[in-house]
């Protein structure tokens, strides 16, 4: 079977716009993983150091190198997982959720172009790409903004009122928890306790904590945050 | 094949023995004991997600579905008790909690397999009046309707259209309470890879798929006075709609149908099959010319639209081997509102053209701009599918069986078996090879039957001797299986003279609009599908006129109004070109 289909050239100068040379290479390390001996069109095995560090990611080490590390070099091993009739997509589908990694390891998000250009790089369907990306909760879908706010939700902040907070947050911002502002300048999660009970009830804005607050001081902590982002210019997502 | 080791259990206190590697559910049915299923089905990969199959093992502590556990020795399965059945309700009690209760209202009312299943395992009231999945109706397609508020989550459309259509446009997105099965990105259908073949319509378990309707406009247009109204039927018509009211698979309706358009107040009943014999004349000469080296070989056939979608979607490379030919329905339609129009001294825009179909690509078909006349109308006006005129035929309260045998209308009416066969896998091909014989060698073909072309499995390759030529034939029903010779000519790997490409497993017979079959009959059963073939071929071999080129009707078309096979007023009206379409699908 070939590996490639008649609009390879363009699948991949797309891919490349979409998602930059950096990760496109990445993909074909990770392709070339799952690559048959057979293959003679030489791609998936070429292409520069083995394995990117993640900057975006800290302290963690490099899910997407983990995620590929420890696969067999050799093929067939990865074949037995494979169901109805096309072997070598599953072999391609089970580099997918590391690809997806390292895409938002760069970019911070995946974005439909993201996804729609992996799913052509990688010949994994679309519908599966999407399926995959919005199942896992790590997966984000729409950029993030430049200040992450955590509402800790933890029972502890909850019976001191963090669910006052939270709303005022809302209110203020116009967004639900997981969206992000359209300025771009913050996004809102809920947090599962931070550890700081004693605080309660306590919000983060990117690594700051802030204890022990009221909805009252939530205009105040935002303009804050406000005046910071427009002395540094327009946010762009930070990919944290 | 070696013959596989027994395996001895028991199931409900009674000892069988079934060969290894039989799942416990299949063993269950060897006793007579359907258990209950909701996400299984048989020509579809395992899920194992809805649970209702459940069974006791002894000595497992927890209920086990008996769809994915195979048997070992000295298993002990109970597939009842009162633990089990009430578990299996609770399950389905969630299902239905989650779900419109609106079945009164709804299409699958009287064939919906989720209230089927309520009733049978005692689901009597609703306790959960808590909050329901809502999500808007999706009609942005010409053929398909998605109503993710009816789906189950079951995935069942999710693996037809991946491992039997090849076309993956479906998947679950989310997870939990949120989780809904659509294309990529949520798109609208319109919008994504969908080939429109509605297959995921024929094995949804409840509404969540249907076709657009179009009964709406057909009474419409049967009450308007001013409106002339004509119908054709397709060839696997009258092999299925007998199933609606409860006839047995197979049951050959043509006369009955007829009567009963009639009925319904149509004012001529024409044969889609003379369009099917048409289209084997025009593409005959096409065959020949490419044989000649004027086009590139293979020549694929282009009768079905599900196919010329995926073709413009997945393989745009082939599209100078489609054939030229417009589909039987699409040329009956033209001719209708030129030829038909003309002798009847009617203007075509009185004219009002239905097509039943098996199919619901077929309504994307018509709406397409390539079968438009010059005014923006299109020439097919609306397309019912198998099941929307059972429906019209009840809603009328029209007793089919009872009716005396009609006959189809001149001057579009009369048509060889070789039209009939169309409906089946491979129809077209033996139909092709009917005339190609008899236009490459001059003389009468020495056979009629080219029986290496029948039969409903998915793929055929083979030789078929053709004067001193040996024509390599390929024929291929549900794409994932036509993707394997659609490779090999891609690759150049064998060289084909033609393939024949029908979208649904079975061909038209299986096609998205067909019956809901019976319960406890799958849609794809090709046990089902061979009865409704058998039908066709009886047809065929029932009639006197067996090849196209014979019929008078298209002798008479030629000569007092195309002037030809072949000719500029044919290419003109019958032909047409398919370009590339996005998005693009990944093969």
């Amino acid at each position: 079977m070939s590996t490639t289909t008649d609009n390879w050239t363009e699948v991949e100068a797309t891919a490349k716009r979409v998602l930059g040379e950096k990760v496109v290479a990445f993909i074909d390390r990770c392709r070339g993983r799952v690559a048959r001996p057979e293959r003679s069109d030489g791609r998936g095995e070429s292409g520069g150091d083995p394995a990117t560090p993640f900057s975006a990611v800290r302290g963690s080490p490099d899910p997407a190198q983990a995620a590929t590390e420890g696969l067999p070099d050799a093929p067939g091993d990865l074949r037995s997982t494979v169901s109805a009739g096309s072997e070598t997509r599953a072999e391609r589908e089970s580099q997918l959720i590391a690809v997806l990694h390292k895409v938002q390891a760069e970019f911070g998000y995946l974005a439909e172009a993201h996804l729609d250009a992996v799913a052509q790089l990688l010949r994994v369907p679309a519908a599966k790409v999407a399926g995959v990306a919005s199942f896992y909760h790590y997966f984000r879908l729409s950029p993030r903004g430049k200040f992450v706010i955590n509402v800790c939700l933890g029972t502890a902040c909850y019976v001191k009122g963090a669910d006052r907070v939270a709303q005022k947050l809302m209110d203020e911002l116009g967004i639900a928890f997981g969206e992000t502002s359209a300025d771009g300048v913050f996004t809102l999660e809920a947090a599962r306790c931070l550890g700081t009970c004693g605080l309660a009830p306590v919000l983060m804005v990117g690594d700051d904590v802030h204890p022990q607050v009221t909805p009252d001081q939530v205009p105040l902590i935002l303009e804050k945050y406000l005046s910071k982002s427009r002395q540094e210019g327009a946010g762009q997502g930070s990919g944290g | 094949m070696a013959k596989k080791k027994k395996v001895n259990l028991t199931i409900d206190g009674i000892k069988l023995a079934v060969p290894e590697g039989t799942t416990v559910m299949h063993a269950a049915e060897k006793l007579g004991i359907h258990i209950p299923r909701l996400c299984y089905h048989p020509d579809l990969s395992l899920a194992g997600s809805c649970r209702v199959c459940i069974v006791d093992v002894k000595g497992m502590g927890y209920f086990m579905a008996s769809c994915s556990v195979n048997v070992w020795e000295g298993m002990e399965v109970q597939t009842n008790s009162p633990e089990i059945r009430q578990a299996r309700r609770d399950i389905v009690e969630l299902l239905v909690d989650n779900h419109p209760m609106d079945c009164q209202t709804c299409e699958r009312d009287g064939n919906c397999e989720l209230q089927n299943l309520a009733y049978s395992l005692g689901v009597r009231e609703r306790l959960w009046e808590g909050r329901r999945k809502r999500f808007p109706l999706e009609d942005s397609s010409h053929s398909v309707v998605r109503n993710a508020e009816k789906c189950i989550l079951c995935g069942r459309c999710v693996r037809v259209c991946a491992e039997i259509q090849g076309v993956y446009n479906l998947s679950q997105h989310g997870r939990g309470f949120t989780t809904v099965v659509a294309p990529a990105h949520g798109a609208a259908m319109d919008d994504s890879v969908c080939i429109q073949c509605g297959q995921c319509i024929n094995v949804c378990p409840t509404a969540a798929f249907l076709e657009k309707s179009s009964t709406e406009d057909v009474w419409k247009a049967l009450a308007d006075p001013n409106k002339h109204v004509v119908v054709q039927t397709a060839p696997s018509i009258r092999a299925a709609i007998g199933e609606g009211f409860g006839l047995s698979p197979g049951t050959p309706m043509t006369g009955k149908m007829v009567a009963a358009l009639r009925v319904l107040g149509f004012d001529a009943v024409f044969d889609t099959d003379f369009g099917a014999d048409l289209t084997i004349v025009e593409e005959a000469h096409e065959f020949l010319s490419r044989l000649q080296g004027h086009e590139p070989l293979p020549m694929i056939t282009s009768c079905s639209p599900g196919w010329i979608s995926f073709m413009e979607k997945f393989y745009p490379e082939l599209i100078p081997h489609a054939s030229t030919c417009k589909s039987p329905m699409s040329m009956l339609s033209v001719l209708a509102k030129t030829y038909y129009a003309q002798k009847k001294g009617l203007d075509p825009s009185q004219i009002y053209v239905v097509a039943v179909m098996p199919c619901v690509a077929k309504k994307y078909e018509s709406r397409r701009p390539e079968h438009f006349m010059a005014d923006g109308v299109p020439y097919t006006d609306a397309v019912l599918t198998t099941r929307e005129l059972i429906w019209m035929i009840k809603c009328y309260g029209i007793t089919i069986a009872t009716l005396p045998d009609g006959q189809f209308d001149d001057p579009l009416g009369t048509a060889s078996g070789a039209g009939d066969i169309f409906g089946t896998t491979g129809g077209v091909m033996e139909a092709t090879l009917r005339a190609a014989s008899e236009l490459v060698t001059g003389r009468p073909a020495d056979r009629l039957e080219f029986t290496e072309v029948r039969a409903v499995e998915g793929l055929r390759e083979t030789y078929v001797a053709i004067g001193d030529q040996n024509i390599h034939v390929g024929v291929a029903n549900g794409l994932q299986n036509a993707k394997i010779l659609l490779d090999k000519v891609v690759s150049g790997q064998e060289k084909f003279h033609v393939i024949e490409v029908m979208a649904c497993p079975g061909g038209c017979i299986g096609g998205g609009g067909q019956p809901y079959p019976p319960e406890g009959v799958k849609v794809l059963d090709p046990g089902l599908l061979r009865k409704r073939a058998s039908a066709l071929y009886a047809i065929d071999s029932d009639k006197a006129l067996r090849k196209s080129y014979e019929n008078p009707a298209i002798d008479e078309l030629y000569d007092t109004f195309l002037g030809g096979p072949g000719s500029e007023t044919a290419h003109q009206l019958l032909h047409t070109h398919y370009h590339a379409k996005t998005p693009r699908g990944i093969r």
